[in-house]
């Protein structure tokens, strides 16, 4: 072996074509690495749906359950409540649900529940994630004088009203979420799940 | 000749020339791969120093990802580990590529050290390089010993239990020594816990820190080859550098992509075994590791690893607890002393004496042979005899390559000039 010409195409072509399959190699070997990141099998079955009795739910009476983690309210609003509601559209930033990402379209409309008189949401203040004070007497409060019945965090003072609804003029930028839910007899509640049907 | 593939690089200039300056990381690249001037004559032994490399690596990776489930705890080790296998995305995989890479790391250390052993790679100028692969393969068995108790299966527990309690052996401080190391009056939680800090933290930092030091003492003194000639000794000249050895080549391109086809075939053998054979026959993950650690019961049939067999075996022949100790320590510590026992000027089986390729191919069958018996069950006294026979052949092999080459037995043929095939 003397000379060796070099052809500089096939080398390019073998390059190229050895980099792209070692590339898919390597995109393919990644994929497991990033998914082992996903919830486990474990952490899905601990978020998986749960079910709730509300046959002894009161009207005017909240209770809190656990959702991954979160606390869920669930409570019967009184015909009193749901006459408030609309008194109040004017005191608020989004009276009408319009941000689509707080409710599932079944839950946006004006009593933001699929009944009017089951309230169902994720108890978590929408500023920094305190959980608020369900004060659910039509009665003036210290904070508001004008009090129609809601909810009032205690970290910084945000208000939202008996159908999750923020007021103007507070920190909270949003109306509490709807978790996904639905009705599986009159009176049970399965949070985590669409009405069938529903997307 | 046409355009040359590696013309000569100009000073950098912009970012790169700027940085250069600063920090010659890119000068330090080309130092090492594309003006790193290796043997143009490598074979296929030649592979297993790259691919110890490469799962290296693959250890560390799949590593850290299982450290991110695992929970070191005696409570929920095991537990955990089961959590991986089932409820982790992918994580049966990441976790059989740790486990079978565990092993393969040995296979290719293994055949690493012989290639070292058949062309006398540990031979001057190359002692030390031999001494810190030593030490690697130290921390590597450390780091396997360490590995192996994490999943806190029977054999995590009674291993431990056995390869602890070698260290009671030690007349005087021994018993204090175990307690020490145990961190407890038994096996425990303190134990697993400390091991897996070593295994996770302390030793990979020293296999690192040792890796580089054997790549650096590589690069210095240049790689052997399978006729054992000094390249840097021999004419000086080749197609990419006026003054880099005639039988040199540039390690990248030339043994990059060569190792690359190692690489591809390696692969294949890996992902054979990682999704169609994980426990390679109960040798990789052995059976009763699938049961949790019970402090009051051992399995019926405890041993190593297979890559710590032959060692077991020796201790296991030597009928005196404190003598099979020795001598099973013995026979790593004698491969330290090998750049000084062998006395013989040629370094490649190629050119030494027929004696010398058989002591070395006895050597080796004593070794595989007493792995064998070290994976028995032990039971059968013909099969003890052996394995008595085959440590006095083990040992052997240095006492014979010491008196064979210091005084003058060893029939060399002559060395060539330049590597068998230069052009």
């Amino acid at each position: 072996m003397a000379e060796h010409s070099v052809n500089q195409g096939r080398r390019r072509f073998l390059t190229a074509t050895t980099t792209v399959v070692g590339g898919v190699g390597v995109a393919f070997l990644a994929a497991p690495f990033l998914k082992s990141w996903q919830p486990s099998a474990r952490a899905q079955a601990a978020g998986a749906p749960v079910q709730i009795d509300i046959s002894r739910l009161e009207q005017g009476q909240l209770i809190i359950m656990s959702w991954r983690g979160l606390p869920v309210w669930v409570f019967r609003r009184s015909p009193e409540m749901l006459q408030a509601l609309p008194s109040l559209d004017g005191n608020l930033r989004d009276p009408e649900s319009r941000n689509s990402d707080q409710q599932p379209a079944y839950a946006a409309n004006p009593h933001r529940a699929i009944r009017p008189e089951i309230a169902v949401y994720v108890g978590i203040c929408t500023h920094l994630g305190c959980s608020p004070t369900f004060v659910p007497e039509l009665t003036p409060q210290p904070f508001d004088a004008d009090w129609k019945g809601g909810f009032f965090c205690p970290c910084h003072k945000s208000r939202f009203d008996l159908a999750g609804r923020v007021y103007s003029g507070v920190p909270a930028p949003t109306n509490l979420p709807v978790p996904p839910h639905r009705f599986i007899t009159d009176t049970l509640i399965e949070v985590g799940v669409d009405p069938e049907g529903a997307a | 000749m046409a355009a040359s593939p590696n013309p000569a690089t100009p000073p950098a200039k912009g970012l790169v020339g700027w940085i250069e300056q600063r920090l010659p990381i890119f000068s330090f690249t080309r130092a090492h791969t594309s003006e790193y001037y290796a043997p143009k004559n490598f074979n296929l032994w030649y592979y297993f120093g790259s691919l110890a490399l490469l799962v290296l690596v693959n250890q560390i990776v799949t590593g850290i990802f299982l450290t991110m489930h695992f929970k070191p705890s005696a409570a929920e080790a095991f537990g955990s580990v089961e959590y991986i296998m089932r409820d982790v995305d992918w994580g049966w995989l990441i976790r059989y590529m740790h486990s079978t890479g565990a092993s393969l790391f040995f296979v290719v250390v293994y055949l690493h050290m012989f290639r070292g052993l058949m062309y006398g790679s540990y031979k001057k100028p190359r002692e030390l390089l031999w001494v810190i692969g030593m030490f690697i393969y130290l921390a590597l068995m450390a780091e396997a010993f360490l590995g192996y108790v994490l999943p806190w299966g029977q054999m995590s527990g009674w291993g431990a239990q056995v390869i602890i309690s070698l260290f009671g052996a030690i007349p005087g401080i021994g018993e204090a020594l175990v307690e020490f190391i145990r961190g407890d009056y038994l096996i425990s939680d303190a134990t697993l816990n400390r091991f897996f800090a070593l295994h996770v933290i302390a030793l990979p930092l020293v296999l690192l820190l040792l890796v580089v030091l054997h790549l650096g003492a590589l690069h210095t003194v240049g790689s052997n080859n399978p006729d054992g000639v000094e390249i840097k000794k021999g004419p000086v000249g080749n197609r990419w550098s006026a003054d880099a050895p005639a039988d040199g080549i540039p390690f990248h391109p030339y043994y990059t992509v060569k190792d690359l086809v190692g690489v591809g075939f390696f692969l294949m053998i890996a992902a054979f075994i990682i999704f169609f054979e994980p426990t390679f026959g109960g040798m990789f993950l052995e059976k009763d590791n699938f049961v949790p650690y019970d402090p009051l019961v051992t399995p019926e049939h405890i041993v190593p690893v297979w890559y710590f067999t032959p060692y077991y075996a020796m201790l296991r022949v030597v009928p005196d607890k404190l003598l099979g100790v020795i001598v099973m320590f013995a026979a790593i510590a004698v491969l330290f002393l090998l750049p000084w026992l062998d006395r013989s000027p040629v370094r490649s089986w190629r050119y030494r004496g027929g004696l010398y390729k058989l002591a070395l191919g006895i050597f080796a069958l004593s070794f595989v042979w007493l792995g064998k018996i070290g994976g028995g069950p032990g039971t059968d006294p013909v099969e003890t005899q052996i394995g008595r026979l085959l440590t006095v052949l083990y040992f052997g092999f240095f006492v014979f390559l010491f008196v064979y080459t210091h005084f003058g037995f060893e029939k060399t043929r002559p060395v060539p000039e330049r590597v068998t095939t230069h052009d």
